[in-house]
């Protein structure tokens, strides 16, 4: 286990990522918080995986694919029930700049 | 300093499958109204789980084995996460270290001499939502229609080793035509069914200057491509000349002014965070499945050139022309139908005669009226001395007019070639009579003179005389006419 902790830049980096605007002292009480969750997390670097091949997968499935046929859609009512706002049957965000 | 243009092309094309890539949405949104072609998994909502379209699958490694792609037997898929208004679930699926499709070639030939651009990868992903802005009482806002949410994609990535705008440009129209001629996508660039990035760069040829790379965006059509490319080319060359900063940059193509701008929106470093996709388990493909889809693929553009040439004869530009469609060259060979002793015909009749059709009326082959039986109906009635290639041309626009055979309008119209003696020998003293000046002419040795007394005779039996018997009376009767 290491105690680095991440630097102020690195919790600013992630919040900007996850899109979360931080407080001065939430940036610091992230940077202890997310860093002792890293720490928790690193306890796997002390297993020795010397003998064992990479893998991207845990389960033990392969293949699992579909027909390319078509079934049918939600209607509009329940596509938009959630929706905060829509207009001409398309949901309605604030402006995005390209 | 004398530089050298370096370019790769990242090509996207939406596949042709009948669902979308994880749902069973339908993937056919154009004409539809918005959202309703979703659900759960297209609309990412919380829990819902992606299945993959085998039909997407097997398209990107038809495609991989037409660019003569490597297909590896172990594919999965990654999670690029990154946070827009048109990706509903905040990641897009999509293939990072493990793509379907490796290393292949697609073969050029420029100016008579054939290069082959590296194929890096072909990998799939799903196509995002579609945003609409709009401003109302002064007020900018954005709509999001779902339609083309997880839309199978498939990205095409070349090598750098394009050297020119036109180099990129060709591989572009050799790219399409082969998704086009394998079916896999409509690759229409303006319906935005095949998109083009582009990162071109400059190096002196020395090699002691190398400028940044830089991505170029938002090109709509093959000529804005050309275009944004040659004013990214001078653009960074006035730049390395003056010795002037370049940096590496993402610019987007401004169409109506005809420049590339920097978006410098984007400039966080992107940090997309791939991580395997939890949600799909890998693909480990078996070898038969992809023989088989091998041996499914329909003969590519350039091999069929090749056979067109060696098989029925044709030149290298009439086969060029015939085989640019698919739909050319099927129609092409319904019309020959085996013998190949009726190629030369069809070959004339469709590079001639239908291509005009299409260019004076602006239709596609398909929305011609003119079936491959009918063509090869008109080559009979030619070679069987009934018309003439005159009159044979008015018949084939008359088929399209009205959707009758050729036979029939030859009926109908009494346009028959007529080469009875008795009928012909009356028109022709006749015309003989009525222009004493050109009969003068021919026997002062004006030989061409035959040919006005020629027309003359065509004009009086409304193109339907046999020109050959025509002549042969015509030389006969000026002949008895010196002696009389
Ligand atoms: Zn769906």
């Amino acid at each position: 286990m290491s105690d680095k902790k991440l630097s102020l830049e690195e919790v600013d980096h992630v919040a900007m990522l996850a899109r979360l605007g931080l407080e001065p002292d939430e940036r610091e009480m992230m940077r202890e918080q997310l860093s002792s969750i890293l720490d928790h997390i690193s306890l796997l670097q002390s297993v020795d995986t010397s003998a064992i091949p990479p893998t991207a997968q845990v389960i033990t499935l392969q293949n699992q694919m579909r027909a390319d046929d078509v079934h049918d859609s939600l209607s509009l009512d329940e596509v938009m029930k959630n929706a905060p706002d829509s207009e001409d049957g398309m949901f309605k965000v604030r402006a995005v700049l390209e | 300093m004398q530089f050298e243009t370096i370019i790769g092309l990242e090509v996207h094309a939406q596949l042709l499958t009948e669902s979308k890539m994880f749902c069973r949405c339908s993937a056919g949104y154009a004409s539809a109204d918005p959202n309703t072609h979703v659900c759960p998994v297209c609309l990412g909502l919380p829990g819902a789980l992606p299945v993959i379209n085998h039909g997407a699958v097997q398209a990107t490694i038809m495609t991989g084995l037409a660019l003569t792609c490597s297909i590896p037997e172990y594919s999965k898929f990654d999670r690029k996460n990154y946070i827009y208004p048109d990706l509903m679930k905040g990641y897009q699926i999509s293939q990072y270290d493990l793509p379907l499709c490796g290393g292949g070639v697609l073969p050029l030939v420029i100016d008579g001499k054939r290069k082959d651009i590296g194929i890096t990868r072909v990998h799939l992903e799903e196509d995002t939502a579609r945003l609409v802005h709009r401003t109302a009482n002064g007020e900018t806002y954005s709509l999001v229609d779902v339609n083309r949410s997880g839309v199978p994609l498939m990205e095409i990535v070349s090598e750098p080793d394009m050297r020119s705008p036109e180099e990129a440009r060709a591989y572009l129209m050799a790219l399409r035509q082969i998704l086009r001629y394998i079916g896999v996508s409509t690759a229409n660039m303006e319906e935005g069914a095949f998109r083009c990035d582009a990162n071109v760069s400059q190096r002196t040829l020395d090699g002691s200057v190398i400028g940044p790379k830089v991505e170029i965006k938002n090109m709509n059509s093959f000529r804005s491509v050309e275009r944004a490319l040659a004013f990214e080319v001078e653009r960074q060359r006035k730049a390395l000349r003056d010795g002037e900063a370049l940096v590496q940059e993402t610019r987007g193509w401004v169409e109506d002014q005809g420049i590339t701008v920097s978006q410098r929106t984007k400039e966080f470093a992107h940090d997309y965070r791939y991580f395997p996709e939890p949600d799909l388990p890998p693909l480990v493909l078996d070898r038969a499945e992809v023989d088989g889809i091998q041996s499914r693929m329909a003969e590519l553009p350039t091999a069929r050139r090749d056979r067109f040439i060696e098989q029925y004869g044709l030149n290298e530009r009439e086969a060029e022309l015939l085989t640019v469609e698919r739909e050319v060259a099927d129609f092409f060979e319904v019309t020959v139908d085996g013998d190949s002793d009726r190629a030369r015909e069809a070959s004339n009749w469709i590079t001639g005669e239908i291509f005009a059709l299409m260019r004076d009326s602006g239709l596609e082959l398909e929305d011609v009226k003119i079936s491959p039986e009918q063509i090869r109906e008109l080559i009979e009635l030619v070679g069987e001395d009934t018309i003439n290639n005159r009159t044979a041309k008015e018949v084939l626009v008359a088929v399209h007019e009205t959707g009758k055979s050729p036979r029939e309008i030859v009926e109908e119209r009494g346009l028959a070639q007529v080469s009875d003696e008795a009928q012909l020998l009356a028109v022709v003293r006749s015309v003989v009579d009525e222009h004493p000046d050109a009969v003068t002419d021919y026997q002062n040795g004006k030989k061409a003179a035959i040919g006005f007394l020629i027309g003359q005779v065509m004009r009086q039996m409304r193109g339907t005389a046999n020109p050959g018997v025509a002549r042969s009376l015509l030389e006969q009767t000026l002949a008895e006419r010196v002696t009389s």
